[in-house]
C-alpha cells in the first residue's frame, strides 16, 4: 500500500488550513488598524449569554421566520456535518476507511442524522438561491447588490450544493456503507442511480472533491461576505449592552470643554507641558474607526435587513445601512491591500471612506432611529459609523447642512434649535 | 386661551426651602413649539389632578443638546451638557420627568458620563407609576371606544425599550388600541429623529411621515397617540396631507387629560 495519497491529503489539508490561518491574520491586523475601545460596560457573562442567545441560538433571525428557519436548517447542517469532516480528515491522513464506523450501530445512526440534514440544506439552499435569483426578494435587488455583491452571494450557494451532493454521492457510491444498509436513508435511494458505472471511482473523486470543496470554502470565506459564520460569534460578544439610544461622548471633546468652562482654567499654565494634540474628531477614514465597527464590517454578510427596515431607504433615499457596512469593509480591504503591497506600511492612496466610498447625501439622510441596529441578526451596528462620519463632517470640516447650521447657531445663542429667547422658556404659561 | 397654570420654578421653591418630588424637564419643543405647548400643559393639568410636587427649571433649563450631538456636533452638546448639569447638580435634582423622548434618552444615557446622574422618566412612565400608587385614576370619558393606534417614538422604544407603558396608559383610557403592521421594535420612525427635524429631508420618493401616515391610516384609527412632540409635529403634518380632518393626532398626557376635562 502507498503512503501517497496520505502524503498529498496532508498536504493539501496543511496548505488548506495555513493559507486559511494566513488570511485570519490579515484579518486581525486589518481589524486592529482601527481604535482600541474600552468595553467596560456590562459583564463577560452577560456578553457570553448574548454570544450564546443571538449567534449559538440564532434568536433573533428567526424574527422573519421563512428565511429564518431555513437559515437554522443551514447552520445546523453545517455544525452536524462538521463531525463528518473530521471522519474525512482522520481517514485521509491515516488511510482508513470510515473509521468511525467501529463505532458500531450508533455510527448508522449518525450518518442517518447527517444525509437527513444534507438533503434539507440542499432544499433550504435552493429556496435562497429561489429568493435571490428568480423571486427576487427586494433586499437582494438593491443598488449596492450589483457585481460583485451578487455573484458572490450565488457562489456560496453553489458551493454549498455542490458539497451537499458529494457528500451523499460518496456515501451513495461506497459499497462497502451501503452493504451495512443503516444510515443510508438519502444515500440508499440514490444508490441505484449510479448502477453500472465506475462505482468505485466515482466514490473516490466525490470524497477528494469532498474535502478539498470543504478546503476550497473555507478560504473563500476571507474573500467573500461569508465570514459571519465565524465572526458573528465574537461581534455577539462585543455586541453593545447599553441602551441603543445612549451615544458615547467623545473623551476628547470633554477635556476641551472642562477646560473651556472652568473658570479657574488658565491657559497659560499648560503652556509648560503641551497637552497631546488632541486627535480627529470623527470619522472620515477606517483608521479613525473603532475596533468592534471594524469588526462589524467583516462580519456583515449582507443580508439586508437592516436596509429594509431603513426609514429613509424605504422611502427612496441613498442612504443603505447595508452599504455602510460593505463600504467600510471593502475600504479596509484596499488598505489593508495597500500594507501587504508595501510591507507592512499604510502609504496614503488619496483615498478614504468618506467621499470615495460613502457620500455625505447618505451620512445626512439618517434618522437614527436604530431600526438598521435593531434589525441585525448578529448585533451588528451601522448607526455609530454613519454618526461618527457626521461628527468628522461637522467638528473637522463645518460641512453640515445649512439648516444644521442653523439649528447649531441657535442652540448656542439661545439654547434652543429655534431663534426663541431662552428668557421666554416658561411663557406657555401665560398664553 | 389664557388660563394660568400653577408652574412653580426650581428657584422659587429653593427660595422657600421645598424640594420638589420630581423635576418637569420641559424641553425646546414644550416650551416653544405651539403644538407641544398643549402636551406640557395637559401634563401639568394631569400632575396636579395627582398632587405631584413638581418644578420647571423655566429660564433656567436649556436645550440637552440632543440635536447638535446627532448632528455631529459633540462640542455643543457637550457645552450644553455640562451647562444643564451645573444647573440640576445646583438643585440636586434627583427625579426628572419629560414629555421629550429625546431629552429622556440624552438625560438618562448621555449625561451620567459628564457627571450628572438622576432617575429620569418619560411622562408615560412617570404616568403610570402614579396610576399604579393610586395617586391618579384614569377614565374612559370621551375616549370609550376609539380607535387608537399609538405610534412608537424611536428614542422612547428601540433606544430604550420602553413599549408598553404608553399602551397601559391607552388601554386604561377604554378605547380600541389597534396596532400598526410596524409597531414596537419593528416601529417605523416618523422622520424627525438624528436633527432631521431641523432639515428638509434627502432626495427620495416620499416623505417618511408620509410613509408613516400611511401605516396608521392602513388601520384605520380615530385618534394617533403620540409619546414625543416631534412625533406629534410629523404625524399631524403626514394626516394634514391624506386624512385631514378624519384623524386627530394626540400626546398620551393630552388623551388623559381630555379625557377628565382637565
Amino acid at each position: 500500500m502507498t503512503l501517497l495519497p496520505n502524503i498529498i491529503f496532508g498536504l493539501i489539508l496543511l496548505s488548506g488550513i495555513g493559507f486559511f490561518v494566513k488570511n485570519i491574520n490579515k484579518l486581525r491586523r486589518n481589524i486592529k488598524l482601527g481604535k482600541s475601545i474600552n468595553i467596560e460596560e456590562g459583564s463577560s457573562k452577560q456578553r457570553w449569554a448574548n454570544m450564546a442567545r443571538i449567534a449559538l441560538g440564532q434568536s433573533k433571525m428567526v424574527r422573519r421566520p421563512i428565511s429564518g428557519i431555513l437559515h437554522i436548517i443551514v447552520y445546523v447542517g453545517f455544525i452536524v456535518l462538521n463531525i463528518e469532516v473530521l471522519e474525512i480528515v482522520i481517514d485521509g491522513l491515516f488511510g482508513t476507511h470510515r473509521i468511525f464506523s467501529s463505532i458500531g450501530s450508533l455510527y448508522g445512526v449518525l450518518i442517518g442524522i447527517f444525509e437527513v440534514f444534507a438533503l434539507l440544506v440542499f432544499v433550504a439552499v435552493v429556496v435562497f438561491w429561489l429568493r435571490r435569483n428568480v423571486l427576487r426578494i427586494k433586499r437582494f435587488m438593491s443598488s449596492e447588490m450589483k457585481g460583485w455583491p451578487k455573484l458572490d452571494g450565488n457562489l456560496i450557494l453553489y458551493f454549498e450544493l455542490v458539497l451537499m451532493a458529494l457528500f451523499i454521492i460518496m456515501n451513495a457510491t461506497d459499497t462497502q456503507f451501503q452493504s451495512m444498509n443503516s444510515g443510508n436513508i438519502v444515500s440508499g435511494v440514490v444508490a441505484p442511480w449510479f448502477e453500472g458505472l465506475p462505482i468505485h471511482a466515482i466514490e473516490r473523486a466525490a470524497w477528494w472533491l469532498h474535502i478539498v470543496g470543504i478546503l476550497i470554502f473555507l478560504n473563500y470565506l476571507y474573500y467573500s461576505k461569508h465570514l459571519h459564520i465565524l465572526l458573528a460569534f465574537p461581534n455577539t460578544y462585543y455586541g453593545r449592552l447599553a441602551p441603543n439610544g445612549q451615544m458615547d461622548n467623545l473623551d476628547s471633546v470633554t477635556n476641551e470643554v472642562k477646560l473651556m468652562m472652568d473658570p479657574d482654567a488658565d491657559p497659560y499654565a499648560l503652556a509648560d507641558e503641551p497637552a497631546d494634540e488632541p486627535g480627529k474628531f470623527g470619522a472620515s477614514d477606517v483608521f479613525d474607526l473603532n475596533r468592534i465597527q471594524l469588526l462589524n464590517a467583516y462580519t456583515c454578510t449582507e443580508c439586508g435587513r437592516c436596509t429594509s427596515e431603513c426609514p429613509a431607504n424605504q422611502t427612496g433615499k441613498k442612504l443603505s445601512p447595508r452599504k455602510i457596512m460593505m463600504d467600510t469593509r471593502d475600504r479596509l480591504q484596499e488598505v489593508g491591500q495597500i500594507i501587504d503591497v508595501n510591507k507592512g506600511t499604510f502609504k496614503a492612496d488619496g483615498k478614504q471612506l468618506l467621499g470615495d466610498y460613502i457620500s455625505n447625501e447618505e451620512l445626512w439622510a439618517c434618522t437614527s432611529c436604530n431600526a438598521c441596529v435593531e434589525a441585525c441578526p448578529i448585533s451588528i451596528n451601522p448607526l455609530s459609523i454613519i454618526l461618527d462620519m457626521r461628527r468628522y463632517l461637522v467638528m473637522e470640516q463645518s460641512a453640515a447642512p445649512i439648516e444644521l447650521n442653523t439649528m447649531m447657531t441657535n442652540i448656542e445663542n439661545n439654547g434652543a434649535p429655534w431663534p426663541y429667547n431662552q428668557m421666554d422658556r416658561l411663557n406657555w404659561n401665560n398664553e | 386661551m389664557s388660563e394660568q397654570l400653577k408652574v412653580p420654578t426650581m428657584a422659587e421653591l429653593h427660595a422657600q426651602g421645598i424640594v420638589p418630588e420630581v423635576l418637569f424637564w420641559v424641553g425646546c419643543a414644550g416650551s416653544f413649539d405651539d403644538r407641544a405647548k398643549k402636551i406640557t400643559k395637559a401634563l401639568v393639568k394631569i400632575l396636579h389632578k395627582a398632587n405631584v410636587k413638581f418644578a420647571v427649571l423655566g429660564a433656567e433649563e436649556s436645550c440637552t443638546g440632543d440635536p447638535a450631538k446627532r448632528a455631529g456636533n459633540e462640542f455643543l452638546f457637550q457645552m450644553q451638557a455640562i451647562t444643564n448639569i451645573e444647573v440640576l447638580n445646583g438643585y440636586a435634582v434627583n427625579k426628572i420627568v419629560t414629555a421629550c423622548p429625546h431629552c429622556f434618552n440624552t438625560l438618562k444615557n448621555e449625561y451620567p458620563s459628564l457627571g450628572g446622574s438622576y432617575e429620569v422618566v418619560h411622562h408615560t412612565q412617570f404616568l403610570k407609576s402614579l396610576l399604579e400608587e393610586k395617586r391618579l385614576t384614569i377614565e374612559g370619558g370621551k375616549f370609550k371606544g376609539k380607535r387608537i393606534t399609538f405610534h412608537d417614538p424611536c428614542y422612547l422604544g428601540r433606544a430604550n425599550n420602553i413599549y408598553e407603558a404608553p399602551r397601559d396608559l391607552i388601554s386604561k383610557l377604554d378605547g380600541e388600541l389597534v396596532e400598526m403592521k410596524n409597531c414596537r421594535k419593528k416601529g417605523l420612525c416618523c422622520g424627525a429623529g438624528g436633527a432631521q427635524m431641523f432639515k428638509d429631508a434627502e432626495a427620495g420618493d416620499k416623505e417618511i411621515n408620509i410613509e408613516r401616515t400611511e401605516q396608521a391610516i392602513e388601520v384605520k384609527p380615530e385618534i394617533i397617540a403620540a409619546g414625543c412632540p416631534f412625533c406629534n409635529t410629523m404625524m399631524t403634518d403626514g394626516v394634514k396631507n391624506k386624512a385631514e380632518g378624519q384623524i386627530e393626532v394626540m400626546d398620551v398626557a393630552e388623551l388623559i387629560a381630555n379625557a377628565q376635562d382637565l
